[in-house]
């Protein structure tokens, strides 16, 4: 195998983005609006926050919210029953789905090839040129390759925000707590898993919309095509 | 440029977004009721069960913490007070006539009294109560382990699932909960008659309580008065296994 560094052109896929790549982008999208959905029905059983192992009191509460409105949960009126069970269904193609496009994309490179920052890219420099470019909407550069920013944004959800919704929401488990205490130790606690389960996943909503308003702009209909029929690597 | 990029009209894309939303969630509301999807959420209990089952070790403990974690309330949900003359009178007689039965599929039928339950060997532990609901609390638990007090009945072989029945009615339904024999011989599973070194308090299930410390706070029965093997949950209350289960769609495995 070429070591990623001396890649060419030549060495890369024809196609925009594997098949791989599309069956996972789209199981996810699906698994997480849903999980998102429920979460926050779930959320509504007690909407708030702490750190640490316990919290009830309000006063000890770093969050404290109204409950979400039906349009935003699943199911549309309030049970923490079946969202529960709606959540725990969902989690389980999430989590397969996540593992194996994260193992199938070590194989066939993509990870490294396409996701991991080169050293000549942490260079001030090209980070603002590439935040200028991304100001003038220009999205053309690159020749197909994901640009700074877009690995920048990619890399922290591939690797730190969706693994990180999966054990945090193990951590809020009891008997997974007893089964893998580092678990906890990892998050400080079950309020705090609770707590970080709920920030990535606002995190991760906020970078749905951002991916949403940036496939708008640099051209819809060929975005959307790409990731479903793969794309060429050069029509970019 | 902007503008060519984007072949439909900003009103179109919002107002087609909030139709597909609408579509979405009343979908997803026939989804919940159908019949086949709901057996597939209650496959799903079977499967995070065998899952976590497989990754523990089946006498793996919670964590127990130090007296400094005690929370400083400790939070009763549910009932919080039966209410019936009944109980009412053993509150007013410290629940000296209070007797727990021991019966179903054992060797050797039981009623054990509060003192009875003191003198058996017991089990001291500060641990986490993890609510459905999402919030926890911090206590010191003492009592018998249930393991004890099955040994002495001597639990048949045929015997399966361990049923709590209790003093209180819920929305005018007997509570009730079952767990099964791991649970049920876990080094942590107990009676527990005390709450942070004070007797058990009535907003917490007085005289005595399950802990069950791997499993959510709806299966810690409280207000316990009758405990029963049994071979099969098909008979009991409505066959689910608990009063929430019956009633409130809840899973019967509640480790998650």
């Amino acid at each position: 195998m070429q070591p990623m560094s001396s890649a060419t052109s030549s060495d890369r896929p024809q196609k925009r983005h594997a098949l791989l790549t599309r069956l996972w982008h789209w199981i996810n999208a699906a698994c997480l609006i849903i999980l998102f959905m429920t979460g926050l029905n779930i959320f509504n059983a007690h909407p708030r926050l702490y750190w640490g192992h316990a919290g009830f009191a309000k006063a000890d509460a770093w969050l404290v919210l109204d409950k979400f409105p039906g349009w935003i949960t699943i199911p549309s009126h309030y049970s923490l029953a079946d969202a529960r069970l709606w959540h725990f269904l969902l989690a389980w193609p999430f989590a397969v789905a996540l593992t194996l496009f994260l193992i199938g994309s070590l194989i066939n490179g993509h990870m490294l090839r396409d996701i991991v920052l080169r050293r000549h890219e942490w260079r001030p420099s090209m980070i603002a040129a590439d935040i200028r470019a991304h100001l003038k909407l220009d999205f053309s550069q690159h020749g197909g390759q994901f640009n700074i920013l877009q690995k920048l944004s990619y890399g922290p959800v591939i690797f730190i925000l969706l693994p990180g919704m999966i054990l945090s929401g193990l951590t809020m488990s009891p008997q997974m707590d007893a089964a893998w205490p580092w678990l906890v130790d990892l998050f400080g606690g079950r309020q705090s898993a609770r707590s970080w389960h709920f920030i990535f996943a606002w995190t991760l909503t906020a970078f749905f919309v951002l991916h949403i308003v940036l496939v708008l702009l640099s051209g819809p209909i060929r975005q959307v095509r790409d990731m479903i029929t793969g794309g060429r690597r050069d029509a970019a | 440029m902007t503008k060519a990029l984007l072949p439909i009209s900003r009103r179109a894309l919002l107002s087609s977004a909030a139709i597909g939303a609408g579509l979405m969630l009343s979908g997803c509301d026939r989804v919940n009721s159908s019949p086949a999807f709901r057996r597939l959420l209650g496959d799903v209990e079977g499967w995070n069960k065998a899952t976590q089952r497989s990754l523990a070790d089946r006498m793996a403990l919670a964590r127990e913490f130090d007296a400094a974690d005690i929370s400083p309330e400790f939070r009763a949900n549910g009932t919080r007070d039966p209410g019936t003359p009944a109980y009412q009178a053993h509150v007013d007689a410290g629940f000296a006539d209070w007797r727990i039965n021991v019966d179903g599929l054992v060797a050797k039928p039981l009623s054990l009294s509060l003192a009875d339950i003191k003198a058996l060997p017991q089990r001291s532990q500060i641990t986490r109560h993890d609510c459905v609901e999402g919030w926890s609390a911090i206590g010191q638990w003492q009592g018998v382990p249930l393991k004890l007090v099955l040994e002495a009945a001597g639990l048949d072989a045929k015997a399966r699932f361990i049923v709590f029945h209790c003093a209180d009615l819920y929305n005018g339904h007997p509570y009730y909960e079952s767990i099964d024999l791991i649970d049920a011989f876990h080094p942590q599973t107990i009676l527990a008659h005390s709450l942070n070194g004070a007797d058990l308090p009535v907003p917490n299930g007085a005289p005595v309580r399950l802990r069950v410390e791997r499993q959510l706070g709806y299966k810690h029965a409280k207000y316990v008065e009758r405990i029963e093997a049994v071979a099969a949950l098909d008979g009991i209350g409505l066959g689910k296994g608990g009063y929430w289960e019956d009633r409130g769609g809840y899973a019967w495995y509640a480790g998650i």
